[in-house]
């Protein structure tokens, strides 16, 4: 579809389309410090003017004074949360006198995410790969997946952490979006590039009046993509990767680098792609009980339990099994990475283990690698 | 609830998460610690056919869901056969049913033992304690099809004389002419007449030709090693040797992630692996 300009004040009006379109509008605002994904009404709750800085264990807010909405990178939160939620009730068991029964309830609401990035997209596409192209397809991610409305906004900054690029999931944004926006400030001009993808992007574009970009506009947002690219500077080796991992298992570096995991599995909530989670019971003194899906993690104790133990006792062997997942193992499952260079795992790490690093170290040969390198 | 076929030509259920709910029709106590459960469908419908190796996720409400083989004889078109041993929170709870009570079962998932790939081969089965019964579904069809293969020896080990699985029909199979049947266990008293030492060490004497021959193993990790060793040792290829692996399941569809290993899902991938494929699984700890 062509290249469109959405006018400053036009983003409040997609916004009211999307809500009267009766669509439950998910996007950026600032809430407990950072960058949330939560309910949006208006255009005026996003985090105008709001920044974010991120590096190894750090994150920071800053205000610049500036009138940008989309000026931050990631949230701590992805997309996940709404497509696969960390709570998932999959039935209700109900018990009477004379036996049990399973009863399911869908109701899944319908998504439109504001503020998708390149990265983001790709990590969604990745979960597709899990959840709807395998010989098992869960119902109710599929449900959420056709009902949302996808619209990207392309990246103008990258914090210290990102690594899109070097992956191949960013910083442009790939085809899955229903509408790519792109935030322009140029000569005291502040409007957006528009472009709908598909049918269902196009539907809310004829709602809007939108006038037609030009040329110039299409230099301007390569020029800024490509300026976005350049700033950054961590980098993921992707060639032989594979293969090294899956030949290193017992590398010096998987040692040292448990030394420093807590084993938290912060990196594993906060990753846009990682899928792992558990099914318990909750069970309510009124004799129903709800059987719920929640978010798991590789890291934690439990996760390999068999009777007599658990097959991942040390944190070497789960960090280990978490990084290889990653950048290994996925791609013979999944035929990608199972990561997108969000950094997320970086920033949010508690010691702030950088996996960009820890790859670089594992590359360097067992009999040649000397510790602290 | 229209429901499917995978690649595989398996049973692929619509809501994959959603299990349906069966009766204990019979409990069997076949050790101190193991119970052996037959269920049928409350609503009679005929239950997803199985193959040999497979298994069902079996859900105690309340209180949790856990893989467990198939034991029975897949031609039984409506009661399923379960073998569980008594050794954590869900699998205690399943053992504690009774005639009559309700269980969740999803399934089957999985893959089968390759019994067609036996057929005109001399067949090893080689089981270990409980690792018998998901190689159960498989003698079920040696016996039904004895004419589709040469040679078939059962090889079997537990731990003590009380704890064999089984033992009324291992007695039965004995009394074939055409199925050798061999038992040892780890220690015993006095007053057991049979072979005392481990599984492996049946392997070596067994009146077999290795050289057209496979095998079935089944049981702990390190006896499934140790067989595996043994059967190469006998003559054996890597290839003729197929493996069943057990590890934590909490959905049996590949979307949990708890039973990964290496590239693998042990739930959909496996639990059954050619040994070919399932070599890398030994040589990693902790993988």
């Amino acid at each position: 579809m062509e290249l469109k300009v959405l006018q400053l004040d036009q983003l409040n009006d997609l916004i009211q389309v999307l809500i009267m379109d009766d669509y439950q509008l998910i996007g950026p605002k600032v809430k407990d410090g950072v960058i949330s994904y939560d309910s949006i009404k208006s255009s005026s709750e996003l985090p105008i003017g709001i920044i974010d800085h991120q590096s190894p264990g750090k994150y920071a807010l800053q205000n610049i004074q500036s009138s940008r909405f989309f000026g931050y990178t990631v949230s701590p939160y992805s997309w996940k949360k709404y497509l696969y939620p960390p709570v998932q009730s999959l039935f209700k068991v109900n018990r009477n006198g004379k036996g049990i029964s399973f009863e399911v309830t869908n109701d899944e609401p319908r998504y439109a995410f504001l503020g998708v990035r390149g990265c983001e997209l790709n990590a969604i596409k990745i979960q597709d790969k899990i959840f709807l192209k395998g010989n098992y397809i869960d119902p109710n991610y599929k449900r959420r997946r056709e009902l949302s409305m996808i619209i990207a906004v392309e990246c103008f900054n990258t914090c210290e952490t990102c690594f899109c690029d070097s992956v191949g999931s960013g910083p442009e944004i790939p085809d899955g979006a229903d509408i790519v926006l792109t935030e322009i400030f140029e000569d005291g001009d502040h409007y957006f590039l528009a472009r709908s993808e598909t049918e269902k992007g196009q539907d809310i574009f004829n709602h809007l009046k939108l006038n037609d970009a030009d040329d110039k506009h299409v230099l301007i947002k390569d020029a800024q993509l490509e300026r976005v690219r350049t700033q950054l500077k961590r980098r993921v080796q992707t060639t032989g990767l594979k293969s090294n991992l899956m030949a290193n298992p017992d590398h010096p570096r998987w040692d040292e680098v448990a030394e420093r995991c807590l084993a938290c599995s912060n990196c594993t909530m906060v990753c846009p792609t990682c899928f792992c989670m558990t099914v318990e019971d909750v069970n309510d003194l009124d004799g129903t009980t709800d059987r719920q899906m929640r978010w798991d993690s590789c890291f934690t104790s439990e996760f390999t339990y068999i009777h007599g133990g658990n097959t991942r006792e040390s944190v070497k062997s789960r960090y280990r099994q978490w990084l290889t997942h990653k950048f290994a193992s996925w791609q013979d499952q999944f035929d990608s990475l199972g990561c997108v260079g969000c950094g997320r795992c970086i920033t949010w790490c508690p010691p702030g283990i950088d996996i960009t690093e820890e790859l670089e170290a594992l590359s360097i040969p067992s009999n040649q690698y000397k510790k602290g390198e | 609830m229209d429901n499917q076929v995978n690649t595989q030509g398996y049973y692929r259920p619509q809501l994959p998460m959603l299990p349906t709910v069966f009766r204990v029709v019979g409990k069997i106590k076949e050790t101190h610690d193991t119970w052996t459960l037959e269920l049928q469908n409350v609503d009679k419908t005929p239950l997803p056919s199985f193959h040999p190796g497979q298994f069902n996720m079996l859900y105690a409400s309340g209180v949790g869901e856990i893989p467990i083989s198939i034991s029975g004889n897949f031609n039984s078109q409506d009661t399923l056969v379960h073998t569980i041993r008594d050794v954590g929170m869900v699998s205690h709870a399943l053992c504690g049913l009774n005639t009559g009570d309700f269980v969740g079962v999803r399934g089957p998932f999985g893959t089968a033992w390759p019994m067609n790939k036996l057929e005109r081969k001399n067949v090893i089965v080689v089981g270990g304690g409980i690792g018998l019964a998901p190689l159960r579904p498989a003698i079920y069809h040696l016996l039904n099809n004895r004419d589709d293969f040469e040679r078939v020896a059962i090889a079997y080990g537990a731990r003590g004389p009380e704890e064999i699985l089984y033992p009324n029909q291992i007695m039965e199979w004995r009394s074939h002419l055409d199925l050798m049947v061999r038992v040892t266990v780890d220690a015993a008293s006095a007053s057991w007449q049979g072979q005392v030492g481990v599984v492996t060490t049946l392997i070596p004497r067994l009146n077999i030709d290795p050289a057209n021959a496979a095998a079935l193993v089944c049981g702990p990790e390190i006896m499934i090693r140790f067989a595996v060793r043994e059967l190469l040792q006998f003559g054996l290829t890597p290839d003729d040797i197929w493996i069943s692996m057990e590890r934590n399941m909490k959905c049996g569809i590949g979307f949990c992630g708890h039973c990964q290993l290496g590239s693998k899902f042990i739930c959909k991938d496996g639990p059954v692996f050619n040994f070919s494929e399932a070599e890398q699984f030994f040589k990693i700890k902790e993988l």
